[in-house]
């Protein structure tokens, strides 16, 4: 193949990878956003979202798409009920405290890894894709799969968007981010707003879980990765900025898929890490926020 | 008096925060020795003016000359060990550290450069006592901060700042949620410390001021609007529509 | 409560713990004495931990890399340049401190979370390089130094690392010359100031401390500790693997830390042990032993935030240093 189709397959691959991380960071985002503190365990509700995937999929005979639809729906509300109660149960008893918040979120990620690897076990196991149409391209074949995981998570973004700028529960959200005791002042449930963020977010990590699995197979230990890579989008998008987590979405994801066919994917991972901890010493805001004091 | 070289002098000093000029081209010079108000209006700048000049701010122009040295870029511990103290306006004293720990570790600093003497058990206690004892603390050594009433966290501080021996010692809103007997008991401890050190302090009390300051200066919107002794600025027609209320 | 004046009481009681342990190399039974041997290495680690954690405030979630710049740094030397043990132990050192310096630099420009997942990516960095140096560190599988290499020169003569006893001696000996380092240190002024660091940094400024400077030795010194914790569990152990520097390392010590007590000068040791024999005892009735750590942390966190060691300084003896 030339240096040309090349390339496209290896932006192709670089923007689904940016659309399922925009959908992953979209939520320890708005996590980190409105509640200031640090999910630990979001990537373990990303591969709670995937383990979830096989088993309904599985559930149920017929056409994959019947199954994957059950999945993409049920997957993401289990995991964010899990979310709910995790949250009500212990992070409201610690009040918030960002460290304390990060070693229970540690011991959380402990918990539903290995109750993962006892229940599902060691495998890595697939779902069938809905569909299987691949479109020619004049190079080469593509899975029109892969693009229309791109234009879910578009829309996804979008219903995000919409909810958190133009409804009153976004309002309601962005009121206790900005002010929690004003909030409160103002009537405002603010624990009950707080675990229903947590719930949003673990929510959106499973949706980009379920999206994920016809193309990587689902196993326990693969929430790590993907962690990882959130916090760098976050972090270079500027914490809890919407548009910000987008636009590093879109800059990690191709910068990973174009990296990682050209360069050794452990030194592209080396590199790629220690460029975003610099950026964090020396931009602590981000590269596309502002100042914040 | 007025031949010998000022302790503190700035010129032109300014500080924005975005588009607000909070201190905006102040000149201001402290002789060595005197007791100092700055009053104005919420807002005026008072705070960060003094936060410049110790350091917790950094400038956007203008200069910071102390004893004959500018220091407007150097940090703010180094101010502190040239002699400037600065105690918070609000209560800042470490709570889970007993009153005399919160002092120790203000004359642990000043002994560990101070070659002649040199850091030892004995004189840490010592001088930390003597620091107590001046603010009237000394029955409170034992005692966790955080335990103690307000007046004696304020006291506390004051305590704090006058270990380090300071040469010149700002006090921001020292008598703020005091009790009048204990704004009394104040104004005698700062009279004391003013036969010594040059202070400068932000005060809202008028009573506070009057009984203590041998010059003002009032600030209003980040500029100096009047300077004088007390019963020039009681005068001045400006600072009384823009402060004192006529 | 914190207090910063010491106590006889407090040297006494260190004096018999580690007389303690000392009677116990001829006590325990030879599994047991395994077991002490490394929980003993691995409270070094914990120790030098609490000294950023505890003592200073500062939240890392990289201290993995410390200790594997001990391990490799060590065990590298042994295995590739045939160096004897006492100069590999220093060049552990030497890594530790090298590599905490420059990511203490770096990582003190921030606080608070960004300073938790700095060091965490830094960590991570270091953990792909042992990867990716496959060749020389053989990844996650690890390198083996052979018998003969883990020999301790003495003018008089030579200890045999390999050997129980002098194995669980050594390992004693390196925990009480940290535990009297940290117990001196604490006590010292340079201890004091890092504790009030702690309660209220901007305070410490305006009292004239250098507060970023301080942060630094702070660090520098627990990343000195966790090299030797590192380095000695590579000669006495005589295994050096990846595994040591990935994630899960970097929050052991954080757990052990914060089951035993922060800021205690003997948290570290007792919540070492205490998680050890947790998991120990919970594989016998179960693969799960993730679970366990899991649910620790969580309870800890939420019902004992002081640790064993914090709370009975807090409700039985105040003097515990």
């Amino acid at each position: 193949m030339a240096f040309g189709p090349y390339l496209l397959l290896a932006t192709l691959e670089g923007l689904v990878t940016a659309a399922v991380l925009s959908l992953m960071a979209l939520g320890l985002s708005l996590v980190f956003g409105v509640m200031r503190v640090v999910n630990v365990a979001h990537g373990e509700f990303y591969m709670l979202g995937a383990v979830l995937a096989w088993w309904f999929s599985s559930l149920i005979g017929g056409h994959p798409a019947v199954g994957f639809m059950l999945a993409l729906v049920l997957s993401p509300l289990v995991v964010a009920a899990i979310a709910f109660v995790a949250e009500r149960l212990v992070l409201s008893r610690l009040k918030y405290e960002p460290e304390a918040t990060i070693v229970a979120t540690i011991g959380l990620l402990y918990i539903i890894q290995q109750l993962a690897l006892t229940f599902y076990g060691p495998e890595a196991r697939p779902v069938e894709a809905p569909f299987t149409y691949r479109i020619s391209l004049p190079w080469f074949g593509y899975s029109a799969y892969k693009l229309a995981v791109i234009g879910f998570s578009i829309l996804m973004m979008l219903a995000t968007w919409f909810v958190l700028t133009r409804t009153k529960i976004g309002l309601v959200m962005r009121a206790t981010q900005f002010d929690r005791e004003m909030a409160q002042a103002f009537g405002i449930p603010v624990g009950r707003v707080y675990a229903g963020v947590f719930a949003l977010g673990a929510g959106l990590a499973a949706v980009a879980a379920v999206l994920i699995v016809p193309i990587q197979q689902a196993h326990y230990l693969m929430g790590h990765d993907p962690l990882l890579l959130s916090f760098i989008v976050v972090i270079i998008g500027g914490l809890g900025s919407l548009r910000g987590t987008v636009v590093a979405a879109v800059l990690i994801g191709l910068s990973d898929g174009i990296i990682s066919m050209f360069f050794s994917p452990t030194l592209a991972k080396m590199l790629a890490t220690l460029i975003v901890a610099l950026v964090l010493v020396f931009r602590p805001q981000g590269l596309f926020g502002t100042a914040a004091r | 008096m007025a031949a010998v070289t000022p302790l503190l002098v700035t010129a032109g000093l300014s500080r924005a925060f975005g588009g607000l000029r909070a201190v905006d081209q102040v000149d201001f010079a402290l002789p060595e020795g005197e007791t100092h108000a700055i009053i104005g209006p919420n807002g005026a700048g008072k705070t960060t003016f003094v936060s410049l000049i110790c350091g917790r701010v950094a400038p956007s122009s203008g200069s910071v000359v102390f004893d004959g040295r500018e220091i407007s870029r150097m940090p703010a511990h180094r101010r502190v060990r040239l002699g400037i103290a600065y105690t918070f306006q609000i209560t800042s004293v470490f709570a889970n550290l007993t009153a005399f720990d919160n002092v120790a570790l203000a004359v642990q600093r000043r002994l560990i450069d101070d070659h002649a003497r040199g850091l030892s058990a004995r004189a840490l206690t010592e001088h930390g006592m003597d620091a107590l004892t001046k603010v009237g603390l000394a029955g409170h050594a034992g005692k966790i901060a955080g335990t103690m009433s307000y007046g004696h966290q304020r006291l506390l501080e004051v305590a704090m700042g006058l270990a380090l021996k300071p040469r010149l010692l700002i006090l921001d809103e020292p008598t703020q949620g005091l009790s009048d007997g204990e704004i009394e008991n104040f104004i005698g401890l700062v009279r004391q410390i003013g036969a010594e050190a040059t202070v400068l302090l932000i005060e809202h009390n008028m009573d506070v001021v009057m009984a203590l300051a041998e010059r003002i200066t009032v600030m209003e919107q980040g500029r100096i609007l009047a300077q004088g002794a007390p019963a020039e600025i009681r005068a001045n027609k400006a600072v009384q529509q823009a402060y004192l209320g006529g | 409560m914190t207090r910063l004046t010491p106590s006889a009481k407090g040297i006494a009681l260190h004096v018999g713990v580690v007389l303690a342990l000392l009677a116990l190399n001829f006590l325990l039974p030879e599994y047991h004495r395994g077991v002490f041997a490394r929980v003993l290495v691995l409270a070094v680690f914990a120790m030098g931990y609490n000294l950023a954690f505890g003592y200073t405030g500062l939240l890392s979630l990289g201290h993995a890399m410390f200790f594997a710049a001990g391990l490799y740094g060590a065990g590298l030397t042994i295995y590739h340049l045939e160096w004897s043990v006492w100069p590999a132990f220093a060049a552990g050192l030497a890594a530790g401190a090298g590599l905490a310096l420059v990511v203490g630099f770096l990582a003190l420009r921030t606080t608070g979370v960004a300073f938790m997942i700095v060091t965490l990516m830094f960590a991570q960095v270091f953990y792909l390089t042992t990867l990716y140096f496959t060749t020389y560190t053989r990844g996650e599988e690890g390198l083996v130094l052979p018998q003969a290499a883990r020999v301790l020169g003495f003018p008089g003569g030579t200890l045999n690392l390999s050997d129980p006893s002098t194995r669980y001696l050594v390992a004693l000996a390196l925990f009480t010359l940290v535990l009297g380092v940290i117990l001196f240190v604490v006590r010292a002024p340079f201890g004091r100031s890092l504790i009030a660091i702690r309660e209220n940094d901007e305070r410490m400024r305006m009292l004239g401390y250098n507060v970023f400077a301080n942060k630094l030795a702070s660090v520098v010194l627990s990343g000195i500790v966790c090299a030797a914790s590192g380095a000695a569990y590579a000669v006495l152990f005589g295994y050096v693997g990846s595994g040591f520097a990935a994630i899960q390392y970097s929050i052991l010590p954080l757990l052990w830390v914060l089951v035993g007590g922060a800021a205690t000068t003997l948290g570290p040791l007792i919540g070492t042990l205490f998680m050890f024999y947790v998991i120990d005892t919970a594989s016998s009735y179960t693969t799960a032993h993730l679970l366990v750590v899991g649910l620790v942390l969580i309870g800890v966190i939420l019902f004992f935030p002081k640790g064993i060691a914090g709370t009975v300084r807090e409700r039985w003896l105040p003097w515990l240093p």
